[in-house]
């Protein structure tokens, strides 16, 4: 077992809701992220899936400190980032970079695609001129893109180039991680295919340590070797990839992978239609977060707040009924 | 029949020159059929819908030709009394965003009754009965209550619940969906699928169902029509159309959607990107991108009978050249 | 490799310059100049700030020099635009007059630029509760009859006068001055609002979240990648700052607080035209034409620039 490359130890971000225009009062709290704990290997792409507003973006931008936990450790490489603040933090910002949804927000109007790959070069190591121009070339080709477009500016791309350009600017100042924020969800179908090619090239080739957060199970499923599932800003289960889709433990994964539709008239399963919307993240209920919905919910899921336990060597949930519903583990 | 397209043509004109976005498209739609469109962004399958309602903001656009008979009336060349007497009330349409159905001002109530006085000529009373039906129908709780909201204090997926009652209180007798789930969660999307697939075999209404999503059209549709730079490249019933694509446009998506292919496996791509629609296309508009091109591809293609009720528009296909 | 056969497929002219990219200003640019418009509005400012700025040193009148013998007369070809009252050459008026009126115009408007972008900025960059305390300071401010503030400002000031004699020696008359700044501090609060409205929803956008986690320094995230591109609408407003400031000194002037005779302005000889426009109408004519016709060329230009600038109008 190598030693993790990224430890998240009960990470919670909670944002106040206030009102007021000078004087503000705090009238509550939306806990998006409230305790994540999750390991990271070397080498690894951990899918990140839930609905909107399960807190997995929030989770994201807290590892890259985009926003700050409001308890809880993140560990990378042996340093806490959450404990870091000015010029140590922005040493350390290099090592997690992040690819983001809207390919049309994410780069500079103003800048060239040369300006945008060579601002990222240059912040944190000293490149003589004359070799700025082969090392963005360089980068241009690894993700696919032709050095004769460095001089043109990003509304000249199409959405999938844009993506391949943000994906060389994560690139360029060597992270040690990525976090991708739905990097395909804004893209046509066939674009889709090319940058899941195009990332999972990368990390075979490169080794590269990949959080892959999307709400597309199929996606996610192809590209990831873990899975891990978020409810109201928890993890309810966690797991090899195949597994988790295939053999789901916790009731609402269930209910998540039936929900998908397949594109196969031939291949149908058995649905579980929830009832209800998800509810808010700014109330969420006691118990576990689940329980109003939960086709399977008894009196203890309202009290209990359950904790991610193994099922099986590999495959873990929250759920108190977990081997009641799924059986005896299979023993490995 | 219910609903006959003949050789729909719609383009905008735009500051960079003439976008033809549908570009003679014909298909039709029994009663209480469902159909789906699919396509990519640009394919011109929402424009298709838009135009039949005639609701594509002119200028820019411009319904260029075509017929669509609805019931024995062309609606793209009837009077404006005879298309109200329809739209909302015959045809029904549903948004991907349902805010921009839904007037944010007004109560629930008010927008939901507002069709049947027209229409149906109800009374307040009778058409605020039906509309608290309608909603319960599609599966708001206390619906008496949520009359008296308003839009926003609706969650997305209610929202969208609202706005299919808006669109079903008439009883129509084709409901127009455009990506009407493609904002929502998943589990939301089964709700809603779920919802109008049971009000669609209560009331026996057509459906035609746009989307970008092969998964939904796998569960949900009938029959498909696969669109691509404004044509329709492949038209067949849905299993016929999984099982044996006749377009090598239709092959391509397939084999690049993960859920199809093996774990890690390498997605297939589609090279290049779709053609610009400002330019004239004279023959197959997938040429450039097809594995299988060849200089006769570049001639005009028709979309012809391949198979039983299945038509393609390749003519390597349609001369048995080629097997995907 | 079919990955890199994607680029060639952009544009259609491509293949003939395959490494020069359009920017957004060149873009802007290029739809400016197809406003024919605004294109013939800055001609015109651009010749009347040059005729402004030269003409009185050419033309062989003064604006100062009397003849009071002459009187007020209509125009004629020594006098192009005729005389005024105390026989002076109102074309060499009307040409003085547009430089204090412009130079009015280019400073107070600086000034109003400066505080307004730099209390924007930081007001919407830092947020929370000093954004809080800064905003309720503009409102304030705005709630408060704005002309009346100048009035009172000028009236205080004034008193200070005799402390700045030195002043003239270098041909800037104090009041002059005076007028510059109190005009520039109460024009800032719009700016102030809309520099503060786009930082903010600019702080939020990706590219920002993107820079931040590359660990660029602040400075440079506020320089290179929100100044940028915030520029338009600035520069949008400033062109519709510009008109707003010169009518406010013609304002001013007219009721006396402005400039003072012999030096001139726009708004004074409109003022002094409108006392005996039913004797001697020309007086009134040309600086009211003159007036009239910068704002509208400022505004035609406002106009295009916006066009130009919108984002929107460039992504379809």
């Amino acid at each position: 077992m190598p030693a993790p490359l990224l430890q998240l130890i009960d990470v919670k971000t909670h944002f106040p809701v206030e009102r007021g225009l000078i004087f503000r009062r705090r009238i509550g709290t939306v806990r998006a992220v409230d305790g994540v704990s999750l390991t990271l290997n070397p080498g690894e792409i951990v899918g990140l899936v839930g609905e909107s507003g399960c807190g997995k973006s929030t989770l994201g931008r807290t590892i890259l400190q985009l926003v700050r936990p409001t308890e809880g450790s993140i560990i990378l490489g042996g340093r806490n980032l959450a404990g870091l603040n000015g010029r140590d933090l922005r040493k350390t910002r290099a090592d997690v970079q992040m690819i983001f949804q809207d390919p049309y927000a994410s780069l500079n109007p103003r800048m060239t695609v040369f300006d945008v790959l060579a601002e990222a070069l240059l912040t944190h190591r000293c490149i003589p001129k004359s070799e700025l121009y082969s090392r963005v070339s360089e980068l241009m080709a690894k993700v696919g893109l032709s050095p004769k477009a460095l001089r043109k500016y990003p509304h000249e791309f199409s959405g999938g180039q844009r993506q391949r350009i943000a994906i060389a600017r994560a690139l360029a100042v060597e992270p040690k991680l990525i976090v991708a924020d739905e990097p395909v969800s804004a893209l046509d179908v066939s674009i889709q295919a090319q940058i899941i090619n195009l990332l999972g090239k990368l990390s075979r080739e490169m080794g590269l340590t990949l959080i892959f957060i999307s709400h597309d199970l199929s996606v996610v499923k192809h590209i990831s070797d873990r899975i891990a599932v978020m409810y109201l800003g928890r993890i309810v289960e966690l797991g090899p990839a195949t597994q988790v889709i295939e053999r789901p433990l916790h009731p609402y994964t269930k209910s998540l992978v039936s929900a998908v539709p397949i594109p196969d008239p031939t291949r149908r399963r058995e649905r579980i239609v929830l009832s209800g919307d998800p509810p808010s993240p700014l109330n969420p209920p006691g118990g576990c977060p689940f329980h109003p919905r939960c086709p399977w919910a008894i009196a203890d899921c309202a009290k209990i707040v359950p904790q991610l336990e193994k099922f099986d060597s590999a495959q873990e949930a929250a759920c108190i009924r977990m081997k009641e519903l799924n059986g005896p583990a299979a023993s490995s | 029949m219910l609903l006959q397209v003949e050789n729909l043509k719609t383009s905008f004109h735009t500051r960079n020159g003439i976008v033809r976005a549908v570009n003679g498209v014909s298909f039709s739609l029994e009663k209480g059929e469902t159909l789906g469109i699919v396509g990519e962004s640009g394919s011109g399958k929402s424009v298709t819908c838009y135009s039949l309602m005639r609701l594509i903001p002119q200028p820019p656009g411009k319904i260029e030709g075509g017929r669509a008979l609805f019931d024995g009336i062309d609606l793209l060349n009837c009077s404006e009394k005879q298309l109200q007497s329809i739209r909302g009330k015959r045809i029904s349409m549903i948004f991907q965003d349902p805010m921009t159905s839904l007037n944010p001002y007004m109560r629930i109530e008010d927008q939901l009754v507002e069709p049947l006085l027209i229409h149906e000529k109800l009374n307040r009373a009778e058409a605020v009965n039906r509309a608290a039906q309608a909603l319960a129908d599609v599966g708001v709780p206390d619906a008496r209550r949520r009359l008296r909201s308003y839009p926003h204090e609706f969650s997305g997926g209610m929202r969208q619940r609202v706005m299919i009652a808006m669109a079903l209180i008439t009883r129509p007798e084709l409901l127009i969906a455009d990506e009407p789930t493609t904002a929502l969660d998943v589990t939301v999307q089964a709700q809603i699928l779920e919802l109008v697939r049971r009000l669609q075999k209560e009331m026996g209404m057509a459906v035609i169902w746009i989307t970008h999503d092969l998964g939904v059209v796998a569960e949900f549709c009938q029959r498909v029509v696969v669109m691509y730079a404004g044509r329709i490249v492949e038209t067949a019933p849905t299993a016929a159309l999984y099982r044996n694509p006749k377009h090598p446009y239709t092959r391509a998506l397939q084999r690049s959607i993960p859920a199809l292919q093996p774990k890690g496996a390498e997605l297939f791509t589609i090279r290049g990107l779709p053609p610009d629609l400002s330019r004239d296309i004279r023959g197959c508009p997938f040429v450039p991108r097809c594995e299988f091109n060849q200089p006769q591809c570049e001639n005009p293609v028709s979309l012809e009978p391949v198979g039983e009720q299945h038509c393609s528009a390749c003519v390597r296909v349609q001369r048995k050249e080629i097997q995907l | 490799m079919p990955l890199a056969a994607e680029v060639p497929n952009l544009t259609p002219s491509d293949e003939i310059v395959p490494d020069k990219g359009t920017s957004l200003w060149l873009d802007a640019w290029h739809r400016l100049a197809r406003n024919k418009l605004a294109v013939a509005s800055a001609v015109f400012l651009f010749l009347l700030a040059i005729a402004c700025f030269i003409g009185p040193m050419v033309v062989k009148n003064t604006y100062y020099a009397q003849n009071l013998e002459l009187g007020p007369t209509p125009p004629s070809a020594s006098h192009w635009l005729g005389t005024d009252k105390l026989g002076r050459d109102q074309f060499a008026r009307l040409l003085i007059g547009g430089r204090v009126s412009l130079m009015v115009a280019l400073c107070a408007t600086f000034v109003s630029l400066t505080i307004g972008v730099f209390w924007g900025a930081i007001a919407g960059f830092v947020g929370g509760k000093l954004d809080g305390i800064m905003m309720r300071i503009v409102d304030i401010l705005y709630s408060l009859p704005f002309t009346i503030f100048v009035i009172l400002l000028m009236v205080f000031f004034r008193d200070l006068e005799a402390q700045f004699r030195w002043l003239d020696r270098f041909g800037i008359p104090f009041n002059l001055l005076l007028l510059f700044g109190a005009i520039g501090v109460v024009e800032w609060l719009t700016m102030a609002r809309i520099v503060r409205g786009q930082v903010m929803s600019l702080r939020k956008q990706e590219f920002i979240e993107a820079a931040q986690a590359l660990g660029l320094r602040r400075r440079r995230i506020i320089f290179r990648h929100m100044i940028p591109n915030i520029l338009g609408p600035i520069i949008v407003y400033t062109t519709l700052t510009i008109p707003a400031v010169m009518l406010l000194e013609a304002f001013l002037s007219f009721l006396g607080l402005g400039v003072q005779p012999p030096m001139s302005s726009w708004g004074l000889l409109i003022k002094e035209g409108a006392e005996v426009m039913e004797e001697y109408p020309w007086l009134l004519l040309y600086p009211g034409a003159a007036l009239a016709a910068t704002l509208f060329a400022l505004n035609f230009l406002g106009d295009g620039l916006r066009d130009a600038l919108d984002v929107r109008a460039s992504k379809d």
